[in-house]
């Protein structure tokens, strides 16, 4: 383990050592930050050069009858959010989605009929009827208010979820406990969806965003805490392939080939050097997190949660560059496709137009990226989420990672890594 | 003397070549003597050594370090070796030291006993003064000399030194094969390749000629030259355009003259009696018209050796 170690702590050095590639992994990300910090006028407020974005323009229909479409429409016209959102509704949801194609909201929210009774059990057979999806219908000239809105749509859905895996839980915590036979759970599933349903505290539970909002401060959106992890993210895809480039390069020079001469295992140098990528990547993510909370005041979120994204994010960063390492056959290779796959994965992940609602094809295919993820949690934590929010974004950057390493360890089994 | 590196029957076959690098390749090296492989450029040497190093994977054959075989047991075989290949294998941007403490790390040294060898290598290699210059500040040779230094760091046994002296200054060849020489004064066994047969004469106990992956001849400086027997090499200087296929095979009539050979304005000839063939020669040469410039004739060595076996000559 000394050894990897050893491998990984040189390539940190030799890397921070680097010029050029230190502009690219820190001062550029920094430079793009900034630059469209002010295009989006982020410096340019009243309020202590902080403005944040303000009274962004959404149409709610509420079509739903039930108790989770009021829920949330109390959430979208809540105080707490007032000066963030300018709601309105509509019964017409034809008028609604024109009012986003021509610009002039950022989203409507659409609450079907139907929805609240999909969630909620309405009688004692206790079956749910197929969930009725909502809709946040965005505009793509918007792309930052317009997730704005949709994460706060999609934490009122995140925990109205909470709510039904807590009773699934219970029944089946019941059942295998033996206080409860199998034949009594529809009816206690039953019970427990409506005590939920009518529980002060529960309701409290689906509105908790607006509430934790209303306790402090309107959660003023900051478009850096967008831009920001944006770039961060984008330029970690080069940060990876660069690591993955510096394994063929050790080859090239000859030091790979030299390392393999002393008592050093092929399985020591490989996992070194991808420690050596993991370490860099974390510490270019590092600074760049706290160089911008310190100098532009970013609420990137609690500490210890950004941490574990990052941790995540990096993780499923390196998967790449690993892989690339193994599928490339020279350095200069490794970096032209690295480019291609950054400047790809950016676009694709959301790191330079995040939010755009994306076709459902690409929106799927956005996950194979660590931007679109890594974004996810990001925005999630700066609006206020916690560690459950971004869990889902964590699960997908290691399964990411895994199934990367996976991949890459069984093709420099084929081609041997003394000959990588 | 205890057989210390024991090669036998070596082949590699790289996937597509049309013909293996090495075939068949078997020699022994006794403890404390230097071991040389020389050879042209492609020669096999330093494939042969690659295996050896656990680099590689023989084809075919196997060999003994120390009693371990390099197929069965490379971890071991690695713990006895230095290795100091040809190319200058070092971190641009670490320093002298820096570079020295890494490798010392993947020979598994560490803490004191690390640093300390790590001043010992630098007073060695005479570069204890600049180890805090980072390698990319170095010159050509001050490279060769740290990128030895880490072949010896662990105090190996055995080093295995792959054309330690390629493109660097005199001065930088002269501090190296000096250091060769100190070393296995101390007791250190050297096997060492090279396509400059001068090295291989001064720094070698015994040589093996490797040429087209096979070892054609083997033994102590004394005893390959015998196989030429008493024969000289002249070598004529002409102009470069003038070494053409005629002058060669005229040359090559030359009562005496065994072998031909040419380049760079260089006519080689293996003869039985340089001085009583040369007059011959010149008139030869004048005959088409071409004037040379010097007249060099040699006694026996390793080049009239490698030209007597192969018809060709060392650079070619």
């Amino acid at each position: 383990m000394r050894k990897v170690f050893s491998i990984a702590w040189k390539d940190l050095i030799v890397t921070f050592r680097d010029r050029a590639a230190l502009i690219l992994m820190l001062a550029a990300p920094f430079a793009l930050t900034l630059a469209m910090g002010f295009v989006t006028g982020r410096f340019s407020g009243s309020s202590g050069g902080i403005s944040g974005v303000r009274d962004i323009p959404v149409v709610i229909v509420n079509q739903d009858e039930g108790e989770l479409g009021a829920a949330l429409e109390s959430v979208l016209t809540s105080d707490g959010l007032a000066d963030l959102l300018e709601p309105t509704t509509s019964s017409d949801l034809a008028s609604a989605r024109r009012l986003v194609e021509e610009d002039q909201v950022a989203a409507a929210v659409i609450l079907p009929a139907g929805f609240s009774a999909s969630i909620l059990p309405q009688d004692s057979g206790g079956s749910a009827a197929q969930v009725v999806a909502l809709e946040v219908y965005t505009s793509p000239g918007r792309p930052t208010t317009s997730a704005i809105v949709r994460s706060i749509v999609e934490g009122f859905v995140s925990q109205v979820e909470t709510g039904r895996i807590g009773g699934q839980v219970a029944v089946t915590q019941l059942i295998m406990s033996g206080r409860l036979a199998v034949q009594e759970a529809p009816t206690a599933g039953m019970e427990i969806g409506a005590r939920l349903a009518e529980d002060p505290a529960r309701t409290e539970l689906i509105t908790l965003r607006s509430t934790t909002a209303a306790a402090a401060e309107a959660p003023r959106f900051d478009p850096l805490a967008y831009l920001a992890p944006g770039m961060a993210v984008l330029f970690l895809m080069y940060t990876v392939s660069l690591g993955g480039r510096s394994l063929l390069a050790e080859q090239r020079d000859g030091t790979l080939p030299r390392m393999l001469t002393t008592p050093t295992s092929t399985a020591q140098v490989l996992g070194g050097k991808l420690f050596g990528t993991y370490l860099t990547g974390l510490a270019q993510v590092g600074v760049l997190v706290l160089a911008s909370a310190l100098l532009f005041g970013i609420n990137w979120g609690r500490p210890l949660d950004v941490l574990i994204l990052i941790l995540a994010i990096v993780a499923g960063a390196t998967g790449w560059g690993t892989l690339l390492a193994a599928i490339a056959k020279t350095p200069t290779q490794v970096s032209s496709i690295g480019l291609a796959l950054m400047l790809a994965f950016g676009i694709l992940g959301g790191s330079f137009f995040g939010g755009v609602q994306l076709p459902l094809p690409m929106e799927i295919l956005s996950k194979i990226t660590p931007n679109a993820w890594g974004m996810d949690g990001f925005l999630s934590l700066a609006l206020g989420g916690t560690l459950v929010d971004i869990l889902p974004s964590i699960g997908g950057l290691l399964a990411m990672a895994v199934i990367l390493f996976g991949v890459a360890v069984v093709l420099f089994r084929r081609r041997g890594l003394a000959r990588a | 003397m205890t057989v210390i590196v024991e090669v036998d029957g070596l082949v590699k076959q790289f996937p597509g070549a049309a013909e293996p690098a090495v075939r068949g390749v078997s020699f022994a090296v006794m403890q404390g003597e230097v071991f040389s492989l020389l050879g042209p450029n492609g020669a096999g040497k330093t494939t042969t050594l690659s295996m050896l190093s656990c680099l590689l994977e023989p084809t075919a054959g196997d060999a003994r370090i120390a009693g371990h075989s390099i197929r069965k047991e490379p971890q071991e075989v690695k713990r006895l070796l230095g290795v100091v290949p040809q190319d200058i294998a070092l971190y641009p941007t670490l320093s002298a030291r820096e570079n020295l403490v890494f490798w010392g790390q993947m020979y598994g040294m560490g803490g004191a006993v690390l640093r300390q060898r790590v001043e010992e290598v630098l007073e060695t290699v005479d570069l204890r003064d600049r180890a805090k210059e980072r390698i990319e500040a170095y010159s050509g040779g001050m490279k060769r000399r740290i990128n030895f230094a880490v072949g010896l760091l662990h105090r190996p046994q055995l080093v295995f030194m792959d054309e330690p002296t390629v493109g660097i200054d005199p001065q930088s060849r002269r501090n190296i094969l000096d250091m060769v020489k100190l070393l296995n004064g101390q007791g250190m066994t050297v096997l060492y390749t090279t396509h400059y047969m001068e090295e291989a004469q001064e720094l070698s106990h015994r040589i093996g000629i490797i040429d087209h992956g096979r070892m054609i001849a083997m033994g102590t400086l004394a005893e390959l030259t015998r196989l030429v027997g008493e024969k000289d090499v002249v070598e004529l200087k002409i102009a470069a355009e003038q070494s053409t296929p005629e002058l060669l095979a005229a040359l090559g009539q030359v009562t005496g003259v065994e072998k031909v050979t040419a380049d760079d304005g260089a006519v080689r000839l293996l003869a039985a009696d340089g001085n009583a063939a040369l007059p011959e020669m010149i008139t030869a040469a004048n005959a088409r018209g071409v004037r040379v410039t010097n007249v060099d004739i040699r006694e026996p060595n390793l080049e009239a050796v490698f030209l007597h076996l192969t018809g060709r000559a060392l650079r070619d």
